[in-house]
Formats: C-alpha cells, structure tokens, sequence
C-alpha cells in the first residue's frame, strides 16, 4: 500500500502540499474578490453602453459637460479628469514601490510609500468631491420640455452658450411662502429655479441673439459631430414645449441632457469615488501597521502587497471609467 | 520570501536592471498613453472622427486599444501578473474577458435594436 504514504508530498499530485498556482490564501481571495468586482463594474460600464446606444444621436458630449478647473476660469474640457488620472496612476506607482520596499523589508521605505499613496488617494476622492458638486451646481441652466427633453441656449453670433442668467427678463410676481406656522403638515418648500418658464420665455423674445439648442447630434454635414442649433423662427416655435426650468443635475433632472447620463455619472463614478475611499481607509489601517511593526514581527510583507492589488484595481477601474465615460 | 521579478517590457525590447526601475519606466509609459488620449480627446482630428471601422469610429477604436494597453501594463506590471504563474495568470485574465465581451455584445446589439425602434417605430419620445 504505497499510495497511502505521503512523505513526499511535493511528488504526489494529490496529496496536497502542491501549490498549482503558487500563490498563498489571502492573495488568492484577494484576486476571487478582483475578479468578481471587475465583473460588477463591467456590468454598470455595459449598462451605460445600452444606455448611451439607445440615445445614440441625442446623448450629451462629454467634452461640453466637464469643462471646469479649479480656480480657473473658462473652457478646459477633460484637463481634471486628466489630471485625476495621473494623480491615481501616481498612487498607484507609489503603491507598487511600498510593495517592493517591503519585499526587501524596508520598513521605512515602506511607510512613506505607503504614506504617500494615502496622500494621492485623499487628492482623488477631494477632486470626485469637487467634480460632483460642481456637476450638480449646474452651468447655464436649461429648459426641459413636456417629452423630458433638454433646451439649451446659445448666442446666434458666437455660437457659445448662453446662461439664463444672461437673458431671463425677470417678471413681478407674487409668490406667497408657506410657513409653518399656518399648515399642520408643514414641509420646507423644496428647490425652486432661479427663472420661471415664463421668465425665460419673455427673455427669449425680447433677445433676437439667442437661440435653442437641442440635444440632438448632426449626424452629417460641416456640423457633423456637433449638437443641432435651431433657426430664430424654429427656436419660438420649438419654446412652446417648455415645461420646466432645469439648473444643475440629479437623478431625476439634468441641464446638461439626457438624465440616464446624469443617473449613470453619480453611479459609475460615485461607486468608484467609495471604492477609492474604503481603499484609503484600507491603506490607513495598514499604515499604521506598518509604522507599528506588525509586518516585521510577521517576517513578510505580504498584507501590503494584498492592498495593493485592491489599490491597482481602482487605478484600473479608473482607467476604464476615464475612457468610456469622458473619452468615447 | 524570495521574490523573482521579470524585467522585461515589450516582449524583451527593453530591460530593466531593477524593479524599481521598471515601475518608473511603467509609469513613463502610462502617462505617455494618457496624455496622447487627452490630446486626441481635445483636438479630435477630423480624419479619426470622420471615418469609421465596423460601426465605430476611429478615435473611439484607438481610446478602447489604448486603454487596454494600459490595463494590460497595470495589471502585469503594477499588480505583478507578469510575476504570477501562468495557470494563476489564465485564470484571472480570461475568465472576466469572456464574460465582458459575451455582455457587451448582447447589450450593445440589443441597444441598437431599442435605437431603431424608436427612430422607426411608432414610439413618441422627442418632444
């Protein structure tokens, strides 16, 4: 009975001891975790191509729709975003430098690696902060029509875009706040526009320079590419339809068009920005474990390493976001 | 813990003589990569947007390669797959591939399909 013997365990495939993929338990989860992560977020990224394929010809252009920088004015479409990705491909470089300074079991190489990969993932998770809020503040405001469409507005000379602030002529009325003290079911009165429809309208007319823009792309021709710009006759006409005054973006209204794009940015993104942010938290823990000696007691750095594959796949993640979200 | 790195990128065209150094020479790459999206995604050349490729245009075939480029270097490199076995490699690299590229298709044609619907059928939505 020699098959039951298992000294040589290195020589019986069976008998365990064998490591077909020479990788320990943790880092093994680790990638069982990756991978079935990675399938979530395709998931949403291909839920956002069905989205945006079905509204192939009226979808918002990204370009137009991220152009801010902080403390700057004017148009820089994409330069943030760019530079968020360069500040989480830095981290991430930082990172894999902490996990071969702890290879060679550097430890203080390896806190202020780690030290400054924290500092990166804090810069991305502030910059996510600022882009959202500055995407739900809302640029030039927007009139939504009965169907849910989106009116925006831009000057006949130079082509730009016109905020409402720039033309809504304001009307005298008379608008009587609830308060609390006369109703038994008293609510804070929710969110009102700057400009009623009919503030807008009258702007409108009374501003021969200004005309519609829809969400419609031209899909041939010199404009090609381009979001369609109504005549002066149609832009009065097509006003008719106007329902609602929209500024700033939400789950239910966006100025910049179709609310899928909006409903699919806060998504997208903000599940990233809170895996970015756990990845922080992680890395944090770590640190301080790090700083504490735990990993030297331990012998190995292999806990380090284990986050830092979590932290390569926001990076890449990331990367993936970049391009189907602000790029395509 | 002994660890062997392989340094070499592009198939053996350039080798580096430490890890560290090959993380630099990574990272040099990646940023070059996206710093060429960048620049392509703020002119968008009329001969890449104007012209397309099995339905697509060309500037978006060449931001989707480039972006597998760079997943490809930050998965092999930054997450040590190259280091990896290749049973361990297969198994992590392929298994999200098919399932991605099965999805995507089925979405994306089943997209269009919703698309021409509303173009052609008798479904009111732009108004």
């Amino acid at each position: 009975m020699d098959s039951s013997v298992t000294t040589a365990s290195e020589e019986n495939v069976w008998g365990g001891g064998n490591k077909p993929l020479n990788a320990s338990y943790g880092k093994l989860m680790m990638w069982f975790f990756l991978v079935s992560d990675a399938l979530t977020f395709s998931g949403f990224l291909a839920a956002y191509g069905f989205s945006r394929f079905k509204f192939i010809e009226t979808w918002p252009i990204a370009d137009e729709v991220f152009t801010h920088v902080p403390f700057f004015h004017g148009n820089f479409p994409m330069y943030y975003v760019a530079f968020m990705t360069f500040i989480l491909i830095m981290s991430s470089v930082t990172m894999v430098l902490a996990v071969d300074a702890g290879h060679n079991n550097k430890k203080t190489a390896v806190i202020w690696y780690m030290f400054l990969t924290i500092i990166g993932g804090a810069i991305f998770v502030g910059s996510q902060a600022w882009e959202w809020a500055t995407f739900i503040k809302g640029d030039y405001g927007a009139i939504e029509t009965k169907g849910g469409r989106i009116l925006q507005f831009v000057s006949a000379e130079t082509g730009e875009r016109v905020a409402l602030d720039d033309f809504a002529t304001e009307i005298a009325s008379e608008r009587t706040n609830h308060e609390r003290k006369n109703g038994v079911w008293f609510f804070n009165e929710g969110y009102v526009p700057s400009y009623s429809v009919n503030e807008v309208m009258a702007g409108l007319k009374a501003n021969d320079d200004v005309l519609i823009r829809t969400e419609a792309i031209v899909q041939e021709g010199e404009k090609q590419g381009e979001k369609t710009v109504l005549s002066r006759a149609a832009t009065l006409e097509k006003m008719k339809d106007a329902a609602l005054v929209v500024e700033g973006a939400n789950l239910i209204r966006n100025e910049y068009g179709s609310r899928l794009f909006a409903d699919f940015f806060f998504f997208i993104t903000g599940f990233h920005g809170f895996h970015v942010f756990s990845g922080v938290i992680i890395n944090i823990i770590i640190f301080f474990n790090v700083i504490l000696g735990t990993y030297e007691r331990r012998g190995h750095y292999e806990m380090v390493e284990k986050v830092g594959l979590y932290w390569h796949f926001v990076d890449l993640v990331w990367v993936f976001v970049f391009t189907f979200f602000y790029l395509v | 813990m002994a660890h062997e790195h392989k340094l070499e990128i592009f198939r053996g065209l350039l080798k580096f003589k430490s890890n560290t150094s090959k993380i630099w020479g990574v990272l040099i790459f990646l940023s070059i990569i996206t710093a060429v999206e960048v620049a392509l995604g703020i002119t968008k050349p009329q001969m890449l947007t104007g012209n397309s490729f099995l339905g697509m245009k060309l500037l978006n075939w060449i931001f989707i390669i480039l972006t597998l480029v760079k997943a490809y270097y930050i998965a092999w490199d930054f997450m040590h797959l190259r280091d990896e076995k290749s049973s361990l490699r297969r198994a992590i690299v392929w298994t999200p591939i098919f399932l991605v590229a099965y999805l995507v298709f089925i979405l994306l044609f089943e997209a269009d399909y919703v698309y021409t619907v509303y173009k052609e059928g008798f479904v009111k939505w732009n108004f």
